[in-house]
């Protein structure tokens, strides 16, 4: 079968290399060096880029740099520090907390992924299919991401009371199930905790979801109805496809964001019971803050860097991996 | 704009702003404050007092900087807490007279994390007359004293005297052993549905409890020359676990939840939601102004001492001057902690203003706490204080009546908080999993105890 669009770009014509000149405008000869720079759009530029700079370097990049150069020392920030080499980085890695730091951070991601990844969508699908205020279900979903994350968490930690007259306990007996121990029992605490954490974020992420969601041609769908396809498989064939640019990001988003989980089970359980909630940013903050004998800050900005590196990584490999699928 | 031009301005840019940066991170250090020079001190007071509590404040710091020419006192509303203090210091945002608790007193000593302001210590009038129990929490290795103790308590049991009535028990007669404790939480437990007993289990506060719990119980959680922990190997640690899981598993006599720190189980012991617990002797105050208990409910008594070598955990505050301090600094420190934290304790006419104006403004006069002196300055203090005694002394006699026949024991010295750590673990897994191994998860926490052991040296 010929082909109807040919298969190499044709060459490009002579009279192109004349239009980028032009594209300057007539007659401007665009200067190099530092004189251009000065007469063109640069000092303008630096100024509006000064104080972003200075407040980035000072709040973002030094600390960072800061962290890195601890994770090498012994200090107490007060005695003049000293070199230690890998021994921090030993330290944490012979932590027998860890382990369980770091699997708790996974079964929280695990957990998160389950059930606060697939909700939002679904959610946003209904919504979208609903024709009138839907500014309305938009604000109503939205309403817990804007509770602030300290208020909400003690909220829940009071309707989380294990007794039989705590708010969920009451609300779960009347449909005959028994008092739940929610926080207070080391296989329930994780879930109680991933249940609040979907809760207060999932607004966000539908309404990304709806944007997105709208953005997508009717044509598609009616093409899907036309064959015969129900609401569930036009989701399947039509709407994920066409939102996987969308779907990779928070993807990634997520994961990134919950390997760094900490308000949760610090306000909700202190990483209890018996270290079940206990994640590595909890591990990291025990590390530095939790002796009142001044902490550990070699170990704690040991394993922060370890978990930017092992974050960065699986950012680098996810992206590559999923480079054919994004729609950039 | 060339790729080489802009690459050169933002080196420049970045140059700039590191030696901005670099230039605004130098402090210039203090001068050196010459003899008989002016100085100035910093010295905390606590956050959020109401409004005569702060004029008498200033009054007294009126009065002070009046009979020390030459000293002026600047307040700074400051709180310790562990997360804060070693940054505070660090950043030189410590105030220059600070209090902090007796357990972290020796640590900060030997990490001179405080100034040794001993040889003006020893200075002072009543230097040889602190007692010697509460003293040693600000002693440095040799027996010097770097900080100044000036409130002292012994662990005790409150109990809710309403949920006593409403189980059939007698308020006025506590339990007086660990069998009656058990006894009267279980039938609190089962007549109210409220937890009968409660117990903190985290923020440390889990291995300070149970700490107290093994000392009340005849055992040590560290020997007695605090070369080693003897969590696996003192029977006393596994009896109170022991205990604690039959109350929990077999009794159902605690209720269902099982996070408290000092605060939370304030909270609900104050709303009535436990029958008794073990904490610090002097809560009343907290309990009342900030938790709103009714005190009516309220009721102390003595731990129940068992064993062959029972003691009583204390605790208490202790004045210290931060390490930035210069020699002059420290001198102006002393006089002022000796001037406002001493006299209310040894001078009859402050402490009785004191004491008054804390009863006009309703906070609690009275609360039970333990001499810093000896006995008889105690009793005497007492009777200078009793017009404005406000608190219901009746309720809490079961513990004022025992408190001085208990031995006071200090807590254990190495790695208190790190081992109390552990220990918070322990407790929270026997109560929240009824298959808890007891001895494997002593054994673990007596490990990780040695290696801390042997990293203190």
């Amino acid at each position: 079968m010929t082909q109807l669009t040919p298969t190499t770009a044709p060459p490009p014509v002579p009279e192109a290399a004349g239009t980028i000149e032009h594209a300057t405008g007539p007659g401007r000869r665009r200067r190099g060096g530092l004189l251009g720079w000065f007469r063109g759009d640069g000092p303008h530029t630096l100024v509006f880029l000064l104080p972003l700079l200075f407040s980035f370097v000072l709040f973002s990049w030094k600390p960072i740099v800061d962290a890195a150069v601890m994770a090498f020392q012994r200090t107490n920030l007060i005695t003049p520090p000293e070199w230690v080499g890998l021994d921090n980085f030993a330290t944490v890695l012979g932590d027998p907390l860890l382990g369980a730091a770091v699997v708790n951070t996974l079964w929280f991601a695990a957990l998160a992924l389950l059930l606060g990844y697939p909700v939002p969508l679904v959610v946003a699908v209904l919504m979208s299919e609903v024709r009138r205020a839907r500014g309305l279900y938009s604000a109503l979903a939205y309403l817990p991401v804007i509770v602030p994350p300290v208020v909400g968490a003690l909220l829940w930690k009071f309707f989380y009371d294990a007794s039989p007259n705590g708010v969920f306990n009451t609300i779960v007996g009347w449909i005959g199930v028994g008092p739940l121990p929610w926080l207070q029992d080391q296989a329930t605490a994780m879930p109680s905790i991933v249940l609040f954490a979907t809760w207060s974020a999932a607004g966000g992420t539908i309404i990304i979801y709806l944007a997105a969601l709208v953005g997508v041609a009717p044509e598609l769908y009616d093409a899907a109805e036309v064959d015969g396809a129900g609401v569930w498989r036009k989701v399947w064939h039509v709407t994920l496809p066409q939102l996987r640019g969308v779907l990779l990001i928070t993807f990634i988003l997520q994961i990134i964001g919950t390997a760094q989980v900490f308000l949760e089970p610090f306000l909700l359980t202190a990483g209890g019971p018996a270290n079940s909630t206990m994640t590595v940013l909890m591990l990291i903050y025990k590390y530095a803050f939790q002796n009142s004998l001044g902490g550990d800050y070699g170990a704690a900005t040991a394993l922060s860097i370890m978990l930017a590196v092992v974050l960065a990584i699986f950012s680098a490999i996810y992206f590559r991996l999923t480079k054919s699928w994004s729609t950039s | 704009m060339s790729s080489t031009t802009t690459r050169a301005a933002l080196s420049g840019v970045a140059l700039l702003s590191s030696a901005a940066l670099l230039a605004g991170c130098a402090g210039a250090p203090a001068p050196e404050a010459s003899e008989g020079a002016p100085v100035t001190i910093t010295v905390s007071i606590d956050a959020g007092l109401e409004k005569e509590a702060r004029d008498n404040f200033d009054a007294r710091v009126a009065l002070f900087e009046k009979a020390n020419e030459g000293i002026t006192v600047e307040a700074q509303e400051y709180t310790w807490t562990a997360p804060t203090f070693t940054t505070d210091l660090a950043g030189g945002t410590l105030p220059d007279v600070f209090t902090i608790p007796f357990t972290d007193g020796r640590g900060l000593i030997a990490n001179r994390q405080l100034a040794d302001i001993s040889g003006l210590v020893a200075a002072l009038p009543y230097a040889d007359q602190f007692n010697p129990h509460v003293a040693q929490a600000g002693q440095a290795e040799d027996g010097s004293q770097w900080a100044i103790p000036i409130a002292a308590y012994g662990q005790g049991l409150h109990y809710n005297r309403t949920l006593f009535e409403a189980a059939g028990l007698d308020p006025d007669a506590p339990p007086t052993t660990w069998a009656e404790v058990r006894e009267a939480a279980k039938k609190i437990a089962d007549a109210t549905g409220e937890a009968g007993y409660a117990t903190m289990t985290s923020g440390n506060t889990g291995g300070w409890i149970l700490t107290t719990l093994v000392n009340a119980f005849g055992g040590r959680t560290e020997s007695a020359d605090a070369a080693a922990a003897t969590i696996a190997t003192d029977p006393a640690v596994r009896d109170a676990l022991e205990y604690l899981h039959e109350l929990r598993w077999d009794d159902d006599a605690m209720g269902a939840n099982f996070l408290y720190d000092w605060g939370t189980i304030n909270q609900d012991f104050a709303a009535g939601r436990i029958g008794m617990y073990v904490s610090g002797g002097g809560n009343y105050g907290n309990l009342v102004t900030q938790n709103a208990l009714n005190p009516d409910d309220y009721g102390l008594t003595v731990l129940p001492l068992q064993g062959a070598d029972p003691g009583l955990l204390g605790g208490g505050t202790l004045a210290a001057v931060s390490p930035k301090a210069s020699p002059a600094e420290q001198a102006a420190a002393v006089k002022w902690i000796d001037f406002y934290y001493m006299a209310k304790l040894a001078d009859e006419a402050t402490a009785v203003e004191t004491a008054e104006l804390a009863a006009s403004l309703d906070q609690p006069v009275g609360a039970p706490e333990l001499p810093v002196f000896g006995e008889e300055q105690f009793a005497a203090y007492q009777s200078w204080i009793a017009p404005f005694v406000n608190v219901p002394v009746e309720q809490m006699a079961p513990y004022t009546e025992n408190i001085f026949d208990q031995p006071l024991i200090a807590e254990p010295r190495v790695a208190t908080q790190d081992v109390y750590a552990l220990l918070d673990t322990v407790v929270q897994s026997v109560l929240t999993d009824r298959n808890a191994d007891i001895d494997r998860l002593l054994a673990d926490v007596q490990t990780q105890a040695d290696a801390l052991y042997a990293k203190a040296g």
